[in-house]
């Protein structure tokens, strides 16, 4: 079953409070601000940007590692923030999350078998032996052989770790799968096998991903869904089609065209952005990316932009309109 | 003459399980104001060979070369004093991570004019006018406040500026980016990678440009080696590798990246791993992992021979016989 919502954010905000130094006293960082989405079964959302833009803040937010400053959180219909002790840990067992670093992410002191049945003997009273059965069985599926079951990580490619993380992940059943840059560490022929084997394992268990990253190629390739995000805050959201075809943010027209691409028909022009990105504890005023934008003018550096529809989508820009009527550059050509 | 020129570089490390051959018979012509891209996978051998070449491997590095020269000087025949002047100066380098090739215990500004005075001579005054004058050519802002920074005050694409800066300091005619863009955003690595692309214009330098991205190659270099396990399989003019590749690997290669198969359609992989040091194949490296490999294949290893506009490593190069026909003959 398609469609079914699984995870449901709404105007998801996570802030910290980080000290400036020894005598500055304390700050708020906004890592995350007014993220709204919802997460369907078998549906990828993928949400991208660059550093400091909220993605991994994002991710330990949806796997409930912490709990959000404010908005709601429903998993499966139930708001996390409500539930009682039982049921958290029913929900945390609903989300699972593969992060970016295979080398760092497993226990170099534990076998792989130790690793993958970890979470049973936490959340299940299943024999040992059953422990066992399910380990071996998920091994398979995630394409490792059941004689690595004793092997410690440290024998193991960067692409086979990645397995072992995905198939703990898995271990418990989960129905959302929160994958943090899980293909960014491996090279271009192994990323392709995980990708794959990401493809299989959602249409078999009927998983809905949030992927974050910043690999565009990755996201245009694995994504239904997209969330664009700039210092904390969604900028563009829609369809993967829609925002690839003709992206209307002007953040997302400069990340789209500074992609490199090797095939020259999917290259577009380079929207050169001057200056660096913002510390996200100092963010500009107004829209956070009016100082980089070409499109920016007064009201940008003074209002903050909310996010309305457009052309099937939601941005963020207070010039949405004009920007999509100068920039009609032409659309990149469907790829073959 | 070419600017430089390296026939049959080969690289061994002394491991606890004996010699593994890092880089193998490498060959690499370059001309002035020439953009050359290396491409290939992790451990196919791109930084090692250019780490020899800088000569900044460790002693349990074996380099081994017919010829490695540089402007018509042979590099491991020049001592050891001639040699220190050539690199950082006529020969520069750039490295991985920004954040961590600067030294943190000393300022941007010093960094930058210890190369200064190394290699140019003139007076202290001098120095730092120039030091100023290249973090304006970079794009760094207020050079003259930034001057006093430590990296850590730095963001990644502004660390990056400065090893730029450092490189060109002394006006080199080679420079040598070793994933230049790989720890930046992608953002920052447009705006990196059109620097470059403009001080190489500017300078008449000579450009090798390592990367593992594809999409960074096709859009910067004029001529891409492609590398693996070691060793140079194709290389030739960068519009016609990536839209005719002729060597297996490079095929295979462009084939599994993503945005060539839009939509949720499984990508081609390339089956196995590389080669480690225990299970190096006699004959041609990638014949395990190859769909069109057969005997010849797996008994002797081909050589990097002229092929069109290029070279490649391969018996029967793609496009050469349809595959299904090739498998017949090899029955």
């Amino acid at each position: 079953m398609t469609g079914e919502i699984v995870l449901e954010a709404e105007g998801l905000a996570r802030h910290y409070t980080v000290r400036r130094g020894l005598l500055a006293g304390r700050a708020t960082v906004r890592a995350l601000a007014e993220a709204s989405f919802t997460l369907a079964r078998r549906q990828t959302l993928a949400v991208v940007g660059e550093s400091g833009c909220g993605k991994s803040t994002l991710a330990r937010v949806v796997t409930l590692i912490e709990p959000p400053t404010a908005g709601r959180l429903l998993v499966d219909g139930l708001d996390v923030s409500t539930a009682d002790r039982e049921r958290r840990v029913a929900l945390r067992q609903a989300v699972q999350i593969v992060f970016q670093d295979p080398y760092g992410s497993l226990n170099p002191r534990k076998k792989v078998g130790t690793i993958l049945e970890e979470p049973l003997v936490i959340n299940t009273k299943l024999s040992a032996a059953e422990r066992r059965a399910q380990a071996e069985e998920m091994m398979a599926k995630v394409g490792l052989r059941p004689e690595y079951y004793a092997r410690y990580p440290h024998m193991f490619s960067g692409g086979q770790r990645q397995r072992i993380a995905i198939a703990r992940a898995l271990m418990l059943r989960p129905r959302i799968l929160v994958a943090d840059e899980p293909v960014s560490a491996l090279d271009v022929s192994i990323r392709a096998q995980v990708l794959n084997l990401l493809m299989d394992l959602q249409e078999e268990f009927d998983l809905a991903y949030l992927f974050i990253s910043h690999d565009l190629s990755v996201v245009r390739h694995i994504a239904d869904d997209i969330m664009v995000m700039y210092l904390g805050r969604p900028v563009e959201q829609g369809r993967a089609e829609a925002i690839f075809a003709n992206p209307r943010h002007p953040y997302t027209q400069a990340l789209l065209a500074s992609t490199p691409a090797v095939d020259p028909a999917l290259r577009r022009k380079r929207i050169a952005l001057s200056g660096e990105l913002p510390s996200p504890l100092d963010p500009p005023p107004g829209c956070a990316f009016h100082r980089r934008c070409p499109h920016a003018t007064e009201v940008c550096a003074r209002e903050q932009p909310v996010a309305r529809p457009f052309d099937g989508r939601a941005v963020a820009c207070h010039h949405v309109e004009a920007v999509a009527e100068g920039m009609a550059r032409p659309r990149a050509p469907a790829p073959a | 003459m070419a600017l430089l020129e390296i026939r049959n570089l080969s690289v061994e490390f002394q491991t606890s399980q004996g010699p593994f051959r890092a880089v193998d018979g490498v060959d690499m012509t370059l001309d002035r104001g020439e953009i050359l891209g290396v491409v290939g996978e992790s451990g196919s051998g791109k930084s090692v060979s250019v780490l020899a070449l800088m000569g900044l491997l460790p002693w349990t590095a074996t380099v081994t070369a017919d010829r490695m020269a540089f402007d018509g000087l042979d590099l491991p025949r020049i001592d050891a004093a001639q040699r220190r002047r050539l690199t950082g100066k006529d020969m520069a380098m750039i490295f991985q991570e920004p954040m961590t090739s600067l030294n943190p215990c000393f300022t941007v500004g010093f960094q930058i004019m210890e190369t200064l005075r190394t290699h140019m001579g003139g007076s202290r005054r001098d120095h730092r006018r120039r030091a100023i004058e290249l973090l304006e050519q970079v794009g760094i802002s207020a050079p003259e406040s930034r001057l006093g920074a430590f990296p850590h005050q730095l963001s990644g694409g502004m660390s990056q500026r400065v090893m730029i800066a450092m490189a060109i300091s002394c006006g080199p005619r080679l420079l040598i980016a070793d994933e230049p863009t790989t720890a930046l955003d992608v953002t920052i690595q447009a705006q990196i990678l059109d620097l470059l692309l403009a001080l190489q214009r500017e300078h008449g330098m000579a450009l090798v440009l390592i990367t593992h991205d594809m999409g960074v190659v096709a859009e910067t270099a004029q001529r891409v080696s492609v590398m693996y396990a070691g060793q140079q399989v194709e290389e030739r003019e960068v519009d016609r590798l990536f839209d005719r590749p002729r060597h297996p690997y490079a095929g295979a290669l462009l084939d599994a990246l993503p945005e060539r198969s839009v939509g949720h359609r499984r990508l081609p992989t390339i089956p196995g791993v590389v080669p480690g040091a225990g299970d190096r194949p006699r004959g041609c490296l990638f014949a395990p992992r190859c769909r069109f490999a057969d005997d010849r294949c797996a008994d002797a290893p081909p050589p990097l021979e002229a092929d069109g506009d290029g070279r490649v490593r391969c018996y029967y190069p793609l496009g050469d016989t349809p595959p299904g026909d090739r498998r017949g003959a090899a029955a």
